[in-house]
């Protein structure tokens, strides 16, 4: 198992070469060495994960360095094998090696792409060393590396102000989640005695009944470090209320987008859940919070996602909304299942960023659907990858023939589990699932007929006019305004080929091993074989719901946006409340706005000019000075300069002090 | 007797300040440089003969003087590392000051070696009078480079310098008179262990707290820090940032708590409280600012709240981890000024309006400020994080409430660190003559490039410099143990549950069919 050393590793040396090499060597060096790398990380991969799938490996843990011991928080730098993280290796060194490909084509233009890849690579290194994690501070490493990689990719484009703005929201918005996190380690290492991850997992059980001190009240110990916890994992996974910074970080090049803001990084708060399973499972506060916020999140990120014009948002709205679903599969104790969302999940949806972007490619940098339509002959490949990837979100499959695209076994088997597991919490998800499934149906056959069906509507772009030289006037009846989008180059065709066999098949293939094997997981997370036969034994109804609405969602997207395209105005019109809170995010950014930042600059400026000026500076050296001054008019025949008079008083002073202390 | 190699550290740079004064500009340089780097190989073999685990004070020198007054010098693990933060930030300033100071250079060198003396002085003391004379005597030639080779308004920083600094330590040396009378010896190793009469500990620990909460600086008595920081040369800056508000630190660990354990278990609220206040103020004030010293200076106010949590959380996690913060604050705000200088010597101005799209111009500056900047943000891996995830997690036990406030430092410091970064380095070259700045030249890559080296060593293997400190520091803790306080955080074992929270039974047959 020594070839983890070499799998982690390796994106971090060929980052600081690709980024220290930067300019000085032709850019495809730096492209050839990220890539080389990665590849060779995703191939060593596979076999560790194979190994595990076919129960011939047990749980490894691959000593590195020392790291920080005060005392008994004593741990070191390691890295951890087992089936969870072996099921996140291959996640993230398959998308992040096909999304390094993919950038070859994407970012040929651009001049700075040593420095693109380097953070690619940098970002995949400390996605590693998350997953690897031994204890919680390495996690809290990767955590951190992850949040500085995705801080630099969203603000790759650095001399715009609006991806500048959208990476200082992204690391702090994350930052609020951190709070949590650090609070939920320093926590458990006082109530555990340690930050080793198997040895809190085992101690977990014991805690269960005890009560601790927090902020002066006297709870449940076990739910405090839980929620704390969770709060980090809310914020990197961008879960409702800390879920703001995930769609302006669409303001990064998309591949980053597919990489880190759909497949991988924001899986991170489902994977530390995961991991720590045993741990929330003595944890029922908790876990019925995970539950909640997980479902809220499920629906409200749907809903906000049926209005978005942006194609790049719609597919952010969609993963936050699908993050909803891992995490109260996870709140009722699938966590199997919120492991295998996260899987099929990382396939479709950088298969749908991927081809999102090859659409942005093909439509010169154009986002708005508002200018699309009608590409599906143009761009025919992509069309039929994105395809792949509508197909397995929305979950279409037959649930008697045991058929279906990828995101069919892992949501459905999500809501079936919810429903399965009966409690009140577990049945509010239920619902909120089925409900966000249709809206998910609605959504991206909206994107799908939007983008690839209808008349082009090309010309209004902007950023089409200026390809062409012509106005909307100027091109009269002609809506393409002569624009001919390209099929994009095979260096990210390839890409959306392996992700669409992924997108069509994980979900078929591997259905069986992640959901009903509690050997597969060998204990490397909570299972609970009963949940997973009471999810086999619920009624029909429930098992073909989230198919039924995937109908009704493709039916109306279908009425909405091929059949009668006047329906949307008159449904916004109509409804004109509800979709402007729905499509101006519910207000979440201008009540954050008004909430936090406004304040804090405010605040800011009334410490420093009426704190630190008006009232310390005013009545502390500059009033001694003042004193000094006034007295100092009667000594002057003694003194020139007010400092040395002050000086001379205090010497008074201490030789009146020091005889009164000594005699 | 032993090679009295601490003398030899403070001979040195005496005698090259003394020499520098006689000296034309371009010797004088090549004077000072030398014998601070002569001082850092010293201060390296310092280290590799420091008997880990060994004797608590060790290269001790001892020389009776006059009245019961006598030179006495020898070094523990913490004062090993404060002089080491010492003799390695001191080679950088005098590059730092190689170009910018053209007027009475072969003063301004003496200066800064004079500084060094009594940096290394103040450390290694072990008479307390010798130790107060290297205290307050620090003063004066920072006063003179604020003084002499500050900015336009440097009149004004140094009054204010002089006066917070010099009120603190005037009731200081009224309470050690007191001391040497009450326990008869001015033996700080002696002094360390003897058990101050309750009563008196409490206004002693005042006398001693007025003089370290101005050098630390502690709200409500920092605002000679911007001042001095904006006034004050670019090395000015780093030395005062990087050494001289660990003194404050480094006065608590050494004076207030093992001296006074009573006065500080029963006045811990008061550092809290101030401490509280000083991380959410400062760092909204931070958050405000135009002028980029300004900023940075804030902002160590904030962090030095870290530290002084984490000492009065008398556990071994929250020394430690204020130790660390102070190390890894005095090399991340020292190579923070650093950069400031780096383009005042450039452009002659700290607005920060008038920067912008350096990382196109000066991608290898940008670089290193961006890892400056993420070091101050307390990114994990780097020198920062170990401090304050130490020192918070010290304190996590005493009080939640008290941690909970302090944490959302990192919030707010990410917040105007990553605001400034994003208004020097990012954004489009809106200035013609900021776009036009040549990047890093070798002699500014040499005072970076130590300093970068070290802050991810602190990060990534913190262990070199705990594993010295680390009998000192649980000295400490057995010292304090008597008078650690209730912990609010107190955990009370109840039955556990017989099931998982998700457990459900099996609905037909039995459980074990699977």
């Amino acid at each position: 198992m020594q070839s983890i050393l070499v799998i982690v590793f390796l994106p971090l040396v060929a980052s600081i070469v690709a980024g220290l090499v930067n300019k000085s060597a032709p850019s495809v060096f730096a492209k050839s060495i990220t890539t080389g790398g990665l590849f060779v990380s995703c191939a060593l991969s596979w076999p560790i994960f194979l190994s595990f799938w076919s129960g011939n490996a047990e749980a490894t843990v691959v000593p590195v360095l020392t790291w920080i011991q005060s005392g008994a928080l004593s741990f070191d730098w390691a890295l951890r094998v087992d089936t969870l993280t072996a099921v996140m290796l291959v996640v993230i060194t398959t998308v992040s090696a096909l999304v390094h490909l993919y950038s070859w084509g994407y970012m040929e233009e651009d001049p700075d792409q040593p420095r693109f890849f380097a953070y690619l690579s940098l970002f995949t290194f400390a996605m590693l060393m998350l997953v690897t994690a031994d204890n919680l501070v390495q996690m809290f490493f990767g955590w951190e590396g992850v949040g500085l990689a995705s801080y630099l990719l969203i603000g790759f484009w650095f001399k715009k102000p609006s991806a500048n703005a959208a990476a200082i929201k992204a690391f702090v918005v994350n930052r609020v989640g951190d709070l949590g996190f650090m609070m939920g380690i320093f926590g458990t290492f006082w109530v555990f005695g340690t930050v080793s991850i198997p040895e809190i997992l085992e101690a977990a059980p014991g805690m269960s009944g005890a009560t601790i001190g927090f902020l002066g009240l006297r709870v449940h110990t076990m739910d405090v470090l839980c929620i704390l916890l969770f709060i980090g994992a809310m914020g990197k996974s961008a879960q409702l209320g800390l879920h703001t910074w995930l769609p302006d970080a669409m303001e990064g090049p998309t591949p980053v987008s597919a990489l880190i803001h759909a497949a991988t990084m924001v899986t991170a708060g489902v994977f530390m859940v995961c991991r720590l399973s045993p741990m929330f499972e003595t944890a029922p506060i908790a876990l019925a919070m995970v539950t909640f916020v997980g479902a809220a999140t499920c629906i409200f990120a749907a809903t906000v996602g049926t209005t978005q014009w942006d194609i790049k948002r719609v597919i952010a709205y969609s993963t936050c909304s699908q993050l909803g679903y891992m995490f109260f599969a996870a709140g009722v104790g699938a966590y199997g299942a919120a492991m295998f969302h996260l899987f099929t999940h990382a396939f479709f949806k950088a298969l749908l960023f991927l081809g999102a972007g090859s659409v942005i490619h093909a439509m010169h940098h154009e986002q708005d659907m508002k200018y699309y339509g009608g590409l599906r002959k143009h761009i025919p490949l992509t069309f039929w990858a994105m395809m792949a990837g509508t197909l397995a979100i929305t979950g279409v499959g037959i649930y008697d023939l045991h058929l279906g695209f990828a995101g069919f076994w892992s949501k459905d088997a999500i809501i079936e589990v919810a429903f399965a597991r009966g409690t009140e919490m577990a049945s509010f998800a239920f619902w909120m699932g089925v409900f966000a499934a249709l809206l998910t149906s609605f959504y991206s056959w909206r994107l799908m007929f939007l983008t690839f069906w209808g008349k082009p509507r090309w010309i209004e772009s902007e950023h089409i006019q200026h390809s062409v030289h012509k106005t909307p006037e100027e091109a009269g009846e002609d809506t393409t305004g002569g624009y001919h989008p390209h099929e994009s180059p095979l260096s990210m065709l390839i890409p959306l080929g392996v992700l669409s066999v992924g997108a069509v098949l994980a979900g078929q293939f591997f259905a069986e091993t992640f959901l009903d094997s509690a050997g597969f997981w060998a204990d490397s997370i909570y299972y609970n074989p009963n949940l997973i036969h009471a999810m086999h034994a619920v009624p029909w109804p429930v098992k073909y719901a989230a198919f039924f609405v995937m109908i009704i969602g493709l039916f109306v997207a279908w009425l909405a946006y091929i059949k009668d395209t006047s329906i949307p105005g008159k449904a916004a019109e109509q409804l004109g409340p509800i979709y402007r809170l729905l499509y101006n995010k519910w207000y979440f950014d201008e009540l954050y706005h008004y909430l936090f930042v406004v304040p804090a600059f405010w605040l800011g400026r009334q410490f420093w000019k009426l704190g630190d000026i008006g009232t310390i500076d005013r009545f502390g050296p500059n009033g001694v000075a003042w004193v000094v001054e006034k007295g100092a008019v009667g000594a002057k025949k003694f003194q020139t300069g007010y400092l040395y008079s002050y000086a001379l008083v205090m010497l008074l002073g201490l030789v009146a002090a020091v005889t009164w202390v000594l005699f | 007797m032993e090679f009295p190699i601490l003398s030899l550290m403070l001979a040195v740079p005496l005698v090259a300040a003394i020499a520098c004064l006689f000296l034309n500009a371009g010797s004088a340089r090549m004077v000072a440089l030398f014998a601070t780097l002569f001082n850092l190989a010293l201060g390296i073999l310092l280290w590799l003969n420091y008997d880990i685990g060994g004797a608590q004070w060790q290269f001790v020198e001892r020389a009776e003087l006059f009245a019961g007054f006598s030179y006495a010098l020898g070094i523990d693990g913490i004062a090993l590392m404060l002089i080491m933060l010492s003799v390695f930030l001191m080679p950088i300033c005098i590059l730092a000051s190689w170009d910018s100071i053209t007027k009475r250079v072969g003063e301004y060198m003496a200066a800064f070696l004079l500084m060094e003396v009594l940096m290394i002085g103040v450390f290694a003391a072990q008479d307390l009078f010798l130790f107060y004379i290297f205290f307050e005597a620090g003063l004066i030639p920072m006063y003179l480079i604020i003084g002499v080779w500050g900015g336009d308004n440097r009149i004004y920083a140094s009054y204010k310098f002089f006066l917070y600094t010099l009120l603190g330590s005037v009731l200081m040396l009224i309470a050690m008179l007191w001391m040497v009378n009450e326990a008869g010896t001015t033996d700080i190793p002696t002094l360390m262990q003897y058990d101050f009469p309750v009563d008196a500990q409490l206004w002693l620990w005042l006398a001693f707290f007025a003089s370290f909460a101005v050098k630390m600086p502690m709200w409500p008595v920092h605002t000679w820090l911007p001042d001095a920081h904006v006034q004050a040369p670019t090395a000015g800056s780093v030395i005062l940032a990087g050494v001289l508000l660990k003194l404050g630190g480094y006065g608590f660990i050494r004076f207030s708590l093992p001296m006074f354990p009573d006065a500080s278990a029963d006045l811990a609220w008061l550092v809290f409280a101030l401490s509280m206040i000083a991380v959410i103020y400062t760092s909204l004030v931070a958050l405000v600012q135009e002028d980029m010293k300004k900023l940075i200076a804030y902002s160590s106010v904030a962090h030095m709240a870290i530290v002084t949590v984490g000492l009065f959380a008398f556990n071994v996690q929250g020394l430690e981890g204020a130790m660390m913060v102070m190390l890894g604050h005095g090399l991340v705000s020292g190579a923070l000024f650093l950069c400031v200088g780096v383009i005042y010597d450039r452009l002659h101005t700290r607005e920060i309006a008038r920067y912008g799209g350096l990382s196109i111009n000066m991608p290898k500056y940008a670089l290193f400020f961006l890892l400056f900047t993420m070091a101050s943000i307390g990114l994990p891996g780097t020198s920062n994080f170990v401090g304050e995830f130490l020192a918070l997690a010290g304190i996590y036990k005493v009080s939640t409430f008290v941690t909970l406030v302090c944490t959302t430092g990192i919030i707010l410091g990410a917040a105007y660190m990553l605001y400034l970064y994003r208004r020097v380095a990012f954004g489009e070259q809106v200035n013609a003559d900021a776009a036009r700045m040549p990047d890093l030249n070798a002699r500014e890559w040499a005072m970076l490039a130590p300093i970068a080296a070290a802050v991810l060593w602190m990060g990534v293997y913190p262990e070199s410099f705990l594993a010295p400190m680390r009998q000192d520091i649980a000295t400490l803790e057995a010292r304090l143990a008597s008078v650690a306080p209730e912990y609010d955080s107190a955990l009370t074992v109840g039955t556990p549950d017989e099931h998982a929270a998700n457990y459900i039974a099996a609905e037909h047959g039995s459980e074990g069919e699977h």
